[in-house]
């Protein structure tokens, strides 16, 4: 094991790729020269040249649109977008072309390519750059859609996301580019799809997905000296949805605890909730408690932000009301 | 009065005229006749109900597909809008699939999940129809990438109608094509109407399209839409051009649909004098009777043709009138590809 931060980790596995497979490129907004807004892609142009790591105009339709064609061509673009905001400019190739052209030629055309994008609020960017529209993408079939929660998942979702063959949004909680996490040394991939157990409880389930696991983890210790066991799931993956090891952790609790650092109306988790309670309402004791930031566009100031975030108070607060009282 | 290039394009054309071999010039009037012959029998079976959803005929426009799909090879990646037959028969699209897919049945082209503006060969690099107005750019970009990227020799043809030049994926891409020096021949199928919309009335600049590409540093000409052998060899001059050179190429072809923008078009918004114009400068009735008067071509060998055609179409809508719907199951199937 060895210690990393998350920005590492994700340029971990984009060196990896470029290493090993000559169709991978990386295309995005001052990626190269620059380093990324995020750092994140800091030294590739170096190390790999403009043939690969390519500079695009500030032309969002139009280098997303040019991934999708290149992958549909055979190569495996990973596209940076600045923001998951910056996705709404084009929406159009995300969601006609990449999610649509497959299906629409009758299986011909296959999109191999990643959309990596800095998702979420917590940095006071204001209304237009804060906003995670994970949530939207993750609705659209053909496209697969995780939210990586730490450096370890980050590494091993992204190598997934590279090799498959499938339009991928990889969003990134842009909270958690410095955050810590160990990462094994031996190589490990980790499929699309697939939950994580952080860590087993019998008491609760409480679950979210990339940044919204930090709630979590306060959330927990503040359980914990109440000598409640809660069990931790994080989500990995919005599109798939792991409906198995949500069905087995709630068997085991019968609570559930669903977070989102989205919006919470129309968030992935009112899609979760849903869903769940259609099918395993009989092992639920209580009604699920759903937690979402406010319904507001993303103030700039840091106290209107951090009221608009689901903070781990609200959720112990709801918690003893509805559940545990 | 023409001006000197005009005159010299002009001898050129005559030179390209006497220079084809005959089976040429007959190969691209036969595909004129298929194109329009398939879209009347589009016409004939949405009325009766076999086609459905949106339908736009190219009837009309035939001479630009042809005239210029005739000079790629089969390294060679095409792009279109929704106005898609035409382009999909000159790639030489299997022409029962092709209406099979109309009729919406799983002998289709894409096994009746496309429809008519979304037709897609991916073995005849055919990647679309493409039905949001100037989606298609963006994707000729990364096609003509990967040909770059891949120094496969190939180049990428992405055909657009007038109405799709306001979207700003038009500007970013011939942009982008520019910097990046890729591989795309941009041909403008100026029609003069965006549905419904003229171009005098939405885009500053006048009905020239061409004249404006410079910004990007594109070349660009202009060609006379309804002359299949003028497209022909303004798109093999633009080819070559891409072909030794690299970098993007731009050619605005000037043509006319004879019909509606859709089935379900009253076209208010246009005389029937200036439809007329047009229908004069048919490439299905000018080119034949030139290649008669130029000895070419007997009136037998033209009904031959004719006639071969037409079975040919007839045998078509039999194929697809006889062919199965989708089973249910096909719903979910062609999402994703699915890997161990």
């Amino acid at each position: 094991m060895s210690e990393m931060i998350m920005r590492e980790a994700i340029k971990k596995a984009l060196e990896e790729s470029l290493e090993n497979d000559p169709n991978v490129l990386i295309m995005g907004e001052d990626i190269g020269e620059y380093g990324g807004a995020y750092a994140v892609t800091d030294g590739l142009l170096k190390k790999f040249g403009s043939n690969r790591i390519k500079d695009t105009p500030i032309s969002e339709a139009t280098f997303i649109g040019a991934g999708i064609g290149a992958a549909a061509a055979g190569l495996r673009p990973v596209v940076e977008l600045m923001s998951i905001s910056f996705s709404l400019v084009g929406f159009d190739q995300i969601v006609n072309m990449a999610g649509n052209l497959r299906y629409m030629s009758g299986g011909q055309i296959s999109v191999p390519m990643v959309i990596r994008a800095p998702t979420g609020a917590g940095v006071q960017l204001g209304a237009t750059h804060s906003q995670s529209f994970e949530t939207w993408l993750a609705e659209v079939p053909g496209i697969y859609c995780v939210c990586p929660s730490n450096p370890k998942d980050a590494l091993g979702l992204l190598r997934t996301s590279i090799k498959n063959n499938n339009p991928v949004i990889f969003a990134e909680p842009a909270l958690l580019y410095g955050s810590k996490g160990e990462v094994p040394e031996d190589y490990y991939e980790i499929p699309l799809g697939s939950a994580n157990i952080v860590k087993e409880g019998n008491d609760i389930t409480i679950m979210s997905y990339g940044a919204g696991m930090s709630i979590i983890e306060e959330v927990n210790q503040k359980l914990e000296e109440s000598n409640i066991s809660a069990e931790i799931l994080d989500l990995r993956s919005l599109n798939p949805i792991d409906y198995k090891t949500i069905e087995e952790s709630i068997k085991k609790t019968n609570k559930l605890v669903a977070i989102d650092t989205s919006r919470k109306n129309g968030g992935i988790m009112a899609e979760l909730v849903s869903t769940i309670q259609e099918k395993f309402l009989d092992w639920l004791d209580g009604p699920i408690i759903r937690i979402g930031a406010e319904d507001v566009p993303w103030p700039y100031n840091k106290d209107l932000e951090n009221a608009a975030y689901p903070s781990s108070n609200k959720v112990i607060e709801k918690i003893y009301k509805q559940l545990l009282n | 009065m023409a001006t000197l290039k005009e005159e010299k394009n002009k001898k050129n054309i005559k030179n390209q005229k006497s220079s084809l071999e005959k089976t040429e010039m007959l190969d691209l009037y036969r595909q004129m006749f298929l194109i329009r012959q398939f879209e009347l029998a589009c016409a004939e079976n949405y009325t009766k109900g076999n086609v459905r959803g949106f339908l736009h005929l190219y009837i009309g426009q035939e001479a630009t597909a042809v005239g210029s799909i005739s000079c790629l090879n089969n390294k060679d990646y095409i792009v279109t809008h929704y106005r898609d037959h035409g382009h999909a028969l000159a790639r030489g699209l299997d022409v029962n699939r092709t209406m099979a897919e109309l009729f919406g049945k799983k002998t289709g082209l894409s096994k009746g999940k496309g429809g008519s503006m979304h037709l897609f060969d991916s073995a005849r690099k055919f990647m679309g129809g493409h039905a949001i107005v100037g989606a298609q750019f963006p994707l000729a970009a990364g096609l003509a990438l990967a040909c770059q990227y891949k120094e496969t020799g190939g180049i990428v043809v992405c055909f657009f109608g007038d109405g799709s030049t306001n979207q700003g994926t038009y500007h970013e891409t011939l942009n982008l094509a520019s910097i990046w020096k890729l591989p795309i021949l941009f041909i403008l199928e100026n029609n003069k109407y965006g549905m419904g919309s003229s171009i005098d009335k939405v885009r500053a600049g006048g009905e020239d399209f061409y004249t404006g590409v410079s910004t990007y540093d594109i070349p660009a000409s202009q060609v006379n839409g309804m002359d299949v052998l003028a497209v022909k060899e303004a798109t093999k001059l633009a080819v070559d051009k891409i072909r030794k050179e690299g970098g993007p190429s731009y050619l605005e072809c000037k043509t006319f649909r004879f019909v509606g923008h859709s089935l379900a078009d009253g076209q208010k918004y246009r005389k029937s004098e200036e439809v007329k114009f047009w229908e004069r400068q048919d490439p299905i009735e000018k080119f034949p009777k030139w290649l008669i008067s130029a000895g070419i071509i007997n009136q037998k060998e033209l009904d031959e043709i004719n006639q071969k055609v037409k079975e040919e179409i007839q045998n078509s809508v039999d194929f697809a009138t006889s062919s199965e719907n989708p089973e249910k199951s096909e719903l979910n199937e062609d999402i994703y590809e699915m890997q161990d």
